[in-house]
């Protein structure tokens, strides 16, 4: 474990470097008028790309080449799209993925 | 008219406040793993306010000291913040303190609450996305509190729990998947990091992702000009 100090430190940059990455844009174009249009046409369809790369991002350390080849982590993939397109339910689906991935890899992996 | 902003603002949230209690006791179960109690949580929390971030920089506590690990994680998490920025210029205007909030906790679900759903007829907007920003970090602050003072008392192993992670960003990637006219942003992004992360590896990949994104949209965007531009006749609308 860090010690207070250090701790403290890695808060810090963590907190300026998100507070920075938010308001980027605010401070770039204060003026709407003068919008790129490209800049326009990403604050609308840039969102879609971002979210299917967090997606990526959350299974970069799955294995495909050792048991259980990343089996929990697809399988609860599967049944979130499908509660998901069932009940459309943001918290049932979340949790209902969430609970279902916790008991394969504590009783079934 | 201020009771009233309140309200509506806190039944907009109510989503929300059931995923940030799951998700910040998450997050303070896994934080106290490392040694760090409720406080350090409610800090990280008050003064980050970034979920995926939070959980990724836990590891960061429990390796030796390096702040440009720090950074570099922050900007490689966050850098789609950016883009959610880029999406609400024309609705945070002003220069406000109340503005500035807004901007510091445009979180991912904030993010979505405010850029699809509209503000009751009768509200007046500004006030409204304050309130539901407050409103999602306070929930976000008290379930991280909450995480790690029941982690003792759990009857369960928590191991798993940081799944809930990625079951958002499927949730949200689904709604957003129903909610498109046009799908080949997401499946751009989806392949195109997947690509990077068979090329570049695990560890090193975000970054050439974006750079290959938006490039990619620069071309969706130049299309979308031409289709512009050949519906209106020769008419320059890019």
């Amino acid at each position: 474990m860090l010690n207070t100090s250090q701790s403290l430190i890695l808060i810090a940059i963590l907190a300026a470097v998100t507070f920075l990455t938010r308001a980027i844009p605010f401070l770039l174009f204060p003026d709407q008028e003068h919008m790129p249009p490209f800049v326009r046409y990403l604050g609308q369809a840039l969102p879609y790309s971002i979210m299917a790369m967090l997606v990526v991002y959350c299974y970069k350390n799955v294995s495909l080449t050792a048991a259980p080849f990343g089996l929990p982590e697809f399988l609860c993939a599967v049944f979130i799209l499908f509660l998901h397109r069932w009940k459309h339910n943001l918290i049932l689906s979340i949790a209902g993925g969430t609970i279902l991935y916790m008991v394969l890899v504590q009783m079934v992996f | 008219m201020k009771k009233q902003h309140f309200k509506q603002a806190f039944y907009m949230t109510l989503p929300v406040m059931a995923g940030y209690l799951f998700l910040g006791c998450a997050f303070g179960i896994l934080f106290q793993e490392q040694g760090y109690g409720p406080l350090w949580a409610a800090l990280m929390s008050l003064t980050v306010y970034a979920g995926s971030l939070q959980f990724a920089a836990v590891g960061l506590f429990a390796a030796p000291f390096s702040p440009l690990s720090a950074l570099l994680l922050a900007l490689t998490v966050n850098a789609r913040h950016v883009f959610y920025g880029l999406s609400m210029l024309d609705k945070y205007e002003g220069n406000s303190l109340t503005k500035w909030y807004c901007v510091f906790g445009l979180s991912d679900e904030t993010y979505s609450l405010l850029c699809t759903g509209e503000p009751p007829a009768d509200a007046d907007p500004a006030r409204f996305r304050f309130f539901v920003t407050l409103f999602d970090q306070a929930y976000w602050i008290l379930g991280s509190i909450a995480g790690g003072l029941i982690v003792r008392y759990l009857p369960f192993s928590s191991e798993g729990i940081d799944f809930v992670m990625t079951a958002l960003f499927l949730v949200i990637a689904i709604e957003q998947w129903e909610k498109a006219e046009d799908h080949l942003p997401a499946i751009g992004g989806f392949i195109l990091s997947l690509l990077c992360l068979f090329l570049f590896g695990a560890d090193s990949f975000l970054i050439p992702s974006m750079a290959a994104i938006l490039v990619f949209q620069y071309l969706l965007y130049r299309r979308e000009c031409g289709r512009q531009h050949n519906e209106k006749g020769g008419e320059q609308t890019c």
